[in-house]
């Protein structure tokens, strides 16, 4: 379980997160929308243990995160820049298995076979610098895949990809989650997206001052369907309900009706 | 070679061909007296024939054997030393007073001072060597460090990497073109300290001893160019293999920038 209780942020007076309570059970696949500047990779930093904690806590599994927690994954918002250019592709997906004294020959296997399924086994011995932009935000997601992580925090992770292989990785990361059962947290401004993949999704209020505007459990079937699942009635009015929620101004987000006051899924 | 480097060279031979032209024409029309400037092709003949001559030969072996032993002192320390300043502020400050004292003295002014505590001796041409050459190369190791992509360092970090991996496998791994960049500029200052201190100190055996002897000879001149010529030729030998070097090994660098002292 992971808990944020209370959790303010901010870089030195300018305030990005305030008073974030929420608490995400093992195997969940959270997903985070909110309007650009809100504080989403901010969050996503902190729960990483990369942002120390200014106000509030973080825990998982009862206990506080004062570091980088145990088995987990990242993948950045800005996904070529945490590439390493001297590394080959597959050497930038095996690097992360060392941690788990594995020995260079199945380093590169498990890489390989990871690069195979976000389609990029042709590129593994190319450069990250020779890649697009696409093919490296797929190398920054594979990376993170290979390690099995039981954490994995995406920020915005298909943005440059085109509609076809978002499709396909979408699906890939539902299937990756069935089978392995990682926490996600994952970040996006896609809120199709996010209702597609989410088993819930929270909306971010416009910062400064950022909180919990919109707390919505998904209740589609856990097996998706890229054409299926979104033509279904919740889909699309859980669509239009988390597209009200980010439009909304930052007051009545957070002050409005009733039924916008946060609820805690727990 | 690319169209731009194509030009570039030729670009290169023609200015080399101009400045040999007008040298060849002042000494040939007797604007100055030959002795004072020997016509370029005599100079460069000479230079050919001391190819052939194994006293010239040794003397530029022990050369460039000084040479190459003071910069490979200057990278052992200066690296490392790069690499602990760079990364540890406090060491930093504390040693930011004397860095800036010591860098802008011209490592040729230590020649005589050096030259009485040590003789002169290969263990002067040496630690002088070394001394230059420490200098490029410490500054160009801390700036690489600072130049390390932070959001590289946070992937490994957030994949647990420690602190000492991710100055390893990130931090030194980022710097290693700024490194080689100042590699570079120390071999040519190397090289200008060992010709300087064999000049100065005067015996032993070397391209800069040579040259010290050819200025007493009459009609020495011809001698003291070819042996001028030959340091030159070295200094453009060495900083091609360098260069040549760097596009090989770290073809990710997009300009290599280096930091001069
Ligand atoms: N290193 C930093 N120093 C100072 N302010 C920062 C820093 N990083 C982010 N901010 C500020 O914090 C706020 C939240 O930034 P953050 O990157 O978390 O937003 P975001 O929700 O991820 O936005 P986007 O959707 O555009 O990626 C922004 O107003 C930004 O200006
Ligand atoms: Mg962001």
């Amino acid at each position: 379980m992971l808990r944020l209780d209370s959790l303010s942020q901010s870089y030195g007076e300018h305030r990005v997160l305030r008073d974030v309570s929420l608490s995400v059970p093992d195997g969940q696949l959270l997903c985070v929308v909110g309007p650009s500047g809100c504080g989403k990779s901010t969050l996503l930093r902190t729960i990483a243990g990369l942002l120390p904690v200014r106000e509030g806590a973080v825990t998982i599994d009862g206990t506080l995160v004062t570091g980088v927690p145990d088995r987990l994954a990242v993948v950045f918002q800005d996904y070529g820049r945490s590439l390493l250019p001297w590394l080959s592709v597959r050497d930038n997906v095996a690097l992360p298995l060392r941690r788990q004294g594995l020995r260079r020959a199945e380093r590169r296997a498990e890489a390989e076979h990871m690069l195979e399924r976000v389609g990029l086994e042709a590129s593994a011995r190319r450069s990250p610098w020779q890649l697009s932009g696409g093919m490296q935000q797929r190398v920054a997601i594979a990376r993170a895949l290979v390690v099995r992580p039981s954490l994995l925090l995406m920020d915005e992770p298909f943005g440059s990809l085109d509609a076809r292989t978002r499709e396909d990785l979408e699906d890939l990361l539902l299937e990756v989650h069935r089978t392995d059962g990682a926490t996600i947290v994952f970040v996006t401004h896609d809120i199709d997206e996010s209702v597609y993949l989410g088993d819930r999704v929270v909306v971010l209020s416009a910062g400064p001052d950022s909180r919990v505007a919109r707390d919505l459990p998904v209740g589609l079937p856990a097996q998706r369907d890229q054409i299926a699942t979104r033509g279904l009635p919740e889909f699309v009015a859980l669509r239009a309900e988390v597209g009200r929620a980010v439009r909304a101004p930052a007051r009545a987000a957070v002050l409005g009706p009733a039924d916008a006051e946060p609820e805690q899924a727990r | 070679m690319s169209r731009r480097g194509r030009r570039d060279v030729g670009l290169g031979v023609l200015g080399v061909l101009l400045a040999f032209g007008a040298c060849e024409a002042v000494s040939r029309a007797g604007i100055v007296r030959r002795t004072y400037l020997p016509p370029a092709s005599e100079v460069l003949a000479r230079a050919v024939e001391l190819a052939g001559d194994s006293a010239f030969l040794d003397g530029i072996g022990a050369t460039v054997r000084a040479w190459a032993l003071g910069l490979t002192l200057a990278c052992v320390i200066a690296v490392p030393l790069g690499l602990l300043l760079g990364s540890v502020p406090v060491v930093e400050a504390a040693m930011r007073a004397i860095v800036e004292f010591l860098r802008p003295l011209p490592s040729v002014a230590l020649i005589p001072l050096v030259s009485l505590l040590l003789g002169s001796g290969t263990r002067t041409e040496v630690t002088l060597i070394a001394y230059a050459s420490v200098w490029p190369i410490l500054f160009n190791t801390m700036y690489g460090l600072r130049e390390s992509e932070p959001l590289a360092k946070d992937t490994l970090r957030a994949f647990g990497f420690g602190r000492a991996a991710v100055l390893w496998r990130v931090e030194l791994a980022g710097a290693a073109p700024f490194i080689a960049a100042g590699v570079r500029i120390s071999a040519a200052v190397a090289l200008v300290l060992a010709v300087a201190t064999e000049l100065l100190s005067g015996f032993g055996e070397g391209l800069g001893i040579f040259i010290a002897q050819a200025q007493l000879a009459t009609d020495g001149t011809r001698d003291v160019l070819a042996g001028v010529v030959w340091a030159g030729a070295l200094g453009l030998v060495v900083n091609g293999v360098l260069v040549w070097g760097e596009r090989r090994l770290f073809p990710w660098a997009p300009e290599r920038r280096a930091v001069r002292t």
